[in-house]
């Protein structure tokens, strides 16, 4: 009785083990003669509420690796796209990127999405120096440039770490320059939801409202997942500000604002590109009016340079939509595979020195990419910092200004 | 003096959702000593509910009220059906377990309620619920002190909501049964009481509420979502602790304590522990001084002797 009994417990034991080790030993086939086929990464997340924009994020890299495909950008190299859900999660970020750093085929990764998530993605990757490029990470610590707002020395904590993506320390002042100076705000109320996103935008938009001249009143916050925002809205009512600066996504902004003009608050509340969102105002409805946002980059469809990565992503018939982040990552993507094209042509074909190669020739980057010119700091950061302001108006977000900070 | 006031009529209405959360917690825990941490998602299944009834049962052009009433009607529905198959499915096969078994259960139920409606509701998160009750539309309660219509509603159906309950349980049948139930099951059961009818009971008792309070949350809010239960679930729960759980006006006065003390909290806490970031912190505290104080909450659990 004893034995038959552990062969029906170790059986199925045995093949999930065969199954699951199938899966970490796949594309090693083929590096011997003519074709090879490496693996770019996607970290993003693909399902939840944020799919969407994760979804735009994979098939912008999709995209660009079929482009490459097709023009074999790469000699005797195919790509392929091995696409992660992080589901917007630092944890379940940290165990993809594991597993895309165990596949000796990876060569880059574009992602992720949230800066929360990339914190705890970007010491993995950059552990085994596979080039990592964001389309939007925009929290300042991933490249240390906290310390430029106190006068430190900047240094670089993820040495495989990029992104093509403006940054929360101008986000927040390139908004706080336009509610002040263009709007001519003077009282202003600062609201944030505590996450590292939300208070940093929030803290550097104060920082520069100051700067500019404006009363700044005492910064209240609320909870995510919050949606009774009444106390709040009745206290600042009393104060009378005429600008309200939210620091936080659209799903409690959207409830902050209806509620502020319902209860009486009548002013215009302003955001990060965490409010630019078409849900904002479905929830909001008429009380978006007038509201702003700041987005990292130009619309995509304002610039010359991205006419032909729209066609191209309108003729895939893809579910979700290029915006906000589709075209930065079709850049990202362009940039580990022109990398990858030198590394290769240098004789780099595996293992780890194709990483080190790729993410030395992604620091010199240099090319004319469709959201604008693509080359990387020491840090890791963009040189080209575009950022856009939009206002709501008849239910949709407009460009009102697009520009970089301080310049 | 205005600020007090009206930040009062907020916490009022705050407090009436989380009271009517409550209920379905402390009636559960009354008469089965079980924390049904599920039941802020029935809450957000009674949100969904009539928010399903509305875009695709009801017909274009459907009246207010009625279409109100009938949303309510399929939030409830939504909700108690909810309710009763946790009950039969997760919960009774259970009853004799250790306590912890069911706990656990409670909270794989939560879990396993809020994937649900997120995989499978077509739309993206917070869905957008029609605003029937227009909430631009304010009542004055003297020199500036106002509240919208939705918010109104909420107090109003809530008040409604926790009277007709306290009746039911005091003088019908099978709310005299009940409360038999809670003093001592076995005696209970001695005298002819089916007990399992009644914990039965009190699972639709909480879920009609929930139902309540959850197309009131998307009538005043505009929005719901998958994970709305969580956070009213929480709040409620611990409103009914503050009461004294199990004690049905108990949960009531806990959760107007909690949703006034909240926004007092917010309004006139001393800096640097001022704001919307301390006022979960200052509710937290109130909850500790009142256990300290008063172990088994404002209004005492009815602690029948139990072997």
């Amino acid at each position: 009785m004893q034995a038959p009994r552990l062969v029906r417990v170790a059986a199925p034991l045995i093949i999930g083990a065969l199954v699951l080790s199938a899966c970490g030993s796949k594309s090693e086939s083929g590096s011997g003669s003519g074709n090879i086929t490496l693996t770019l990464g996607v970290i993003a997340p693909l399902s939840g509420d944020l799919s969407a924009v994760g979804n735009g994020i994979k098939n912008g890299v999709e995209l660009a690796i079929k482009q490459a495909n097709e023009n074999k950008t790469i000699k005797g190299v195919t790509l392929k796209l091995d696409a992660e859900d992080d589901t917007a999660k630092a944890e379940v970020g940290a165990q993809v990127a594991a597993k895309l750093v165990a596949d000796s085929s990876v060569i880059g990764v574009v992602g992720p999405l949230n800066s929360s998530v990339a914190k705890s993605t970007a010491p993995v990757l950059s552990q085994a120096n596979i080039a990592s490029i964001s389309p939007s990470n925009s929290n300042v610590d991933l490249t240390n440039r906290g310390v430029l707002a106190t006068g430190g020395t900047q240094t670089r904590p993820y040495k495989s770490y990029f992104r093509v993506c403006a940054t929360d320390d101008i986000q927040g002042p390139f908004a706080a320059d336009y509610a002040v100076k263009d709007l001519g705000k003077k009282t202003i109320a600062i609201v944030h939801d505590k996450k590292a996103y939300g208070q940093g935008l929030a803290e550097a938009f104060a920082k520069q409202a100051k700067a500019d001249g404006a009363t700044v009143l005492p910064t209240e916050t609320i909870n995510p997942g919050d949606k009774d925002f009444s106390a709040i809205v009745t206290k600042l009512k009393a104060a009378k500000p005429d600008f309200l600066f939210y620091g936080g996504e659209y799903p409690e902004a959207s409830l902050l604002t209806k509620q502020m003009k319902a209860g009486g608050l009548n002013i215009p509340l302003m955001g990060g590109d965490g409010v630019d969102a078409a849900e904002y105002i479905k929830i909001a409805g008429a009380s978006a009016n007038g509201d702003l946002a700041t987005a990292l980059g130009a619309p995509t469809d304002s610039l010359a340079s991205a006419k032909q990565f729209l066609t191209d992503y309108k003729a895939a018939a893809y579910a979700d939509p290029a915006d906000p982040y589709g075209a930065a990552s079709y850049d990202a993507a362009n940039a580990i595979i022109k990398a990858l094209a030198k590394a290769v042509g240098d004789g780099k074909k595996s293992g780890q020195a194709v990483r080190d190669e790729v993410t030395k020739e992604v620091q010199d980057s240099d090319f004319e990419g469709v959201t604008g010119k693509i080359s990387f700091d020491q840090f890791g950061d963009t040189n080209t910092k575009i950022l856009t302001v939009y206002s709501v108006k008849d239910g949709k977000f407009v460009a009102a200004k697009s520009g970089t900070f301080g310049g | 003096m205005q600020t007090f006031l009206q930040q009062l009529v907020n916490g009022v209405v705050l407090g009436a959702t989380y009271g009517l959360v409550a209920l379905g917690y402390t009636m559960v825990y009354g008469i089965v000593q079980l924390i049904n941490f599920a039941h802020g998602e029935i809450y957000m299944l009674g949100g969904f509910g009539a928010l399903f009834t509305y875009t695709v049962l009801l017909p274009g052009g459907t009246p207010v009220v009625l279409a109100l009433v009938l949303m309510l009607l399929g939030g409830m529905v939504v909700s108690i059906t909810a309710a009763l198959l946790m009950e039969r499915f997760a919960y009774r096969p259970l009853r004799g377990a250790p306590r912890l078994a069911p706990l656990i259960t409670a909270l794989g139920v939560s879990i396993f309620l809020q994937e649900l409606v997120r995989n499978f509701y077509p739309a993206k998160s917070p869905r957008p619920f029609p605003q029937l009750v227009d909430p631009s539309h304010q009542f004055s309660l003297g020199a500036s002190v106002e509240i919208s219509a939705p918010r109104l509603l909420t107090v109003v159906v809530a008040v409604i909501g926790m009277v007709a309950l306290s009746t039911f349980v005091r003088r019908s049948r099978t709310g005299r049964a009940m409360q038999a139930t809670a003093q001592d099951p076995d005696t209970a059961r001695l005298m002819g009481i089916d007990t399992d009818r009644i914990i039965v009971t009190a699972f639709v008792l909480g879920a009609a509420l929930a139902a309540v309070s959850g197309l009131a949350s998307g009538l005043q809010f505009g929005t719901v979502d998958p994970r709305m239960g969580f956070l009213t679930g929480v709040k409620a729960f611990t409103a009914a602790v503050l009461g004294g759980i199990g004690n049905i006006s108990g949960a009531v006065l806990g959760g107007f304590t909690l949703g006034i003390v909240e926004v007092m909290a917010t309004q006139y806490a001393p800096d640097p522990f001022s704001g919307g970031a301390w006022k979960d912190a200052w509710a937290f505290v109130v909850l500790i001084l009142v256990l300290v104080f008063r172990p088994s909450g404002l209004l005492g659990e009815r602690v029948a002797a139990r072997a």
